[in-house]
């Protein structure tokens, strides 16, 4: 029979194959290359890393992150599933899917150290197009510092005495180039003598505009399990999220059209464009994919409730957020 | 060419908001509406739920003068939108009267005996905590956004078919 598989060759390009299951991972300097038993799947690099940040980032996430229509995970929070097809209609049809599961601290110290070994020096696959540079090309160092970075989460609210800091020059956070106009002005507080720790308030919009990152929401304040996580978004929202449960957007600034897919087929469902003080909601039976053309300021709402989980485990969970 | 960018915010006396291009399903899964346009349209601190997820809650209200006095058993957060909005705080001598299973805000009848707090001036952007078990009350000079981080609760209106594209 003859052998499809990509001559991948490492000793000339200097990285490292990751095997994992039935899975293989390798990658030369321009792709990707997936080896599972059925076959090989393909991705750019570039491509690749950037969904793999997320997916590392956000420990598998709410759902499932595709990295593309075909190869993602699917996350049961506590073990995962990865897959090729699994959630694609013309695989599941024509019996080419392939899945298999992994405890997720397994599936995740292989996925890191692949994003490790993978990202060179000066590409950051957190970042915007054009805050970065490229994945191409053989093994060049590596970027620890990048795709180490930890979203900032607070635990009731952004500034509070004890809680996550604000961003600002001195915490390393500078204004991004496409926010050069958003006012930085911080609250007026005047709290009486003895309130002064009680009281609270900061600029959301300027924090935002301080992040490094790219479609990575951080947690600003805590309502019981109501979790605000603003984000700043630009070029193109490297996963497509599969929703297991409703997730909301609230857009801030600028606008963001979401192309919106079936959850299981990936058929094409609806195009939303999002615009200043819109707000959307994401049904659980959905997977969507961001476009900003500008770097755009988005707040994503989750529900972080044990709830949720039990309702997915039972198939309880609502499919829209509001039914009317 | 170095370029200057122009971030696009809104206010609710102009706003320009976006919609749904639908291929397949229902328009209303995505229960799509716009803080501004609904602030717009309701009374003064009317609040308005413009998302929910369980008993969770986003809400849109329109500030403007002087509000009631609220206070609730858990923290709340508040956001102006587009324009300025005071908000004062009152460490109340009394919360005995809170119940501490009943979620989301409520409205007093007056003004309670307390200790003032204070004030924040928020400004566009700007986010408050509005503490739990604390008095809160909101002034505007002229209609402002404010959004609510929130619980299903008293001051909660759902009007869902008035604000989504249906």
């Amino acid at each position: 029979m003859t052998d499809l598989t990509a001559a991948v060759n490492n000793e000339q390009t200097g990285y490292q194959d990751f095997p994992v299951g039935s899975f293989n991972f390798r990658r030369d300097e321009y792709f990707a290359y997936i080896d599972y038993p059925d076959g090989e799947y393909v991705m750019p690099i570039d491509a690749y890393l950037k969904a793999l940040m997320r997916d590392v980032a956000w420990g598998f996430f709410y759902g499932t992150v595709n990295f593309d229509s075909v190869f993602g995970t699917m996350n049961h929070y506590g073990n995962v599933d990865l897959f090729i097809g699994s959630h694609n209609e013309e695989y599941i049809n024509n019996d080419k899917d392939f899945m298999e599961n992994f405890p997720s601290e397994e599936l995740m110290e292989v996925f890191q150290a692949m994003l490790a070994d993978w990202t060179i020096e000066g590409f950051d696959p957190f970042a915007a197009p054009q805050e970065t540079g490229t994945a191409w090309g053989p093994k060049n160092g590596n970027n620890d510092e990048a795709i180490s970075r930890k979203r900032q989460v607070a635990q009731r609210m952004i500034g509070i005495p004890g809680d996550t800091e604000i961003r600002s020059d001195e915490t390393g956070y500078t204004v991004n180039r496409h926010f050069q106009d958003v006012d930085q002005s911080q609250p007026v507080v005047e709290a009486e003598p003895g309130f002064e720790d009680q009281i609270h308030g900061f600029n959301l919009w300027a924090h935002l505009s301080r992040s490094v990152e790219t479609w990575n929401p951080s947690i600003v304040s805590v309502c019981k399990q109501s979790l605000l996580c603003p984000t700043s978004e630009e070029f193109i929202l490297p996963v497509e999220h599969g929703n297991d449960r409703v997730e909301w957007f609230v857009q801030v600034s600028d606008e963001i059209i979401w192309e919106i897919k079936d959850g299981k087929s990936s058929k094409p469902r609806a195009s939303l464009v999002m615009r200043a003080g819109d707000v959307a909601c994401m049904p659980a039976d959905i997977r969507h994919q961001g476009f900003s053309p500008k770097r755009s300021m988005l707040v994503v709402w989750e529900n972080g409730s044990p709830e949720i989980l039990e309702k997915i485990k039972n198939g309880t969970v609502p499919r829209v957020g509001v039914e009317f | 060419m170095s370029v200057e960018y122009k971030t696009t915010f809104a206010s609710i006396d102009n706003f320009n908001k976006g919609g749904v291009q639908m291929i397949a399903g229902n328009i209303k899964d995505y229960v799509f509406s716009n803080v501004y346009e609904v602030a717009s349209k309701y009374a003064p601190y009317e609040r308005v739920v413009v998302a929910k997820n369980l008993v969770y809650t986003i809400e849109s209200c329109k500030a403007e003068g002087e509000s009631p006095w609220y206070t609730c058993s858990h923290d709340e957060f508040a956001i102006a939108f587009d324009y300025d909005i005071e908000v004062h705080y009152i460490k109340m001598d009394d919360t005995s009267f809170i119940d501490d299973e009943k979620d989301g805000s409520f409205r007093l009848d007056d003004k309670p005996a307390g200790q003032y707090m204070g004030k924040i001036t928020l400004s566009r952007g700007h986010q408050a905590l509005l503490p739990e078990k604390t008095a809160y009350s909101f002034k505007s000079a002229k209609p402002a956004t404010l959004v609510f981080q929130a619980i299903l609760g008293d001051e909660s209106n759902e009007k869902w078919p008035e604000i989504c594209l249906t």
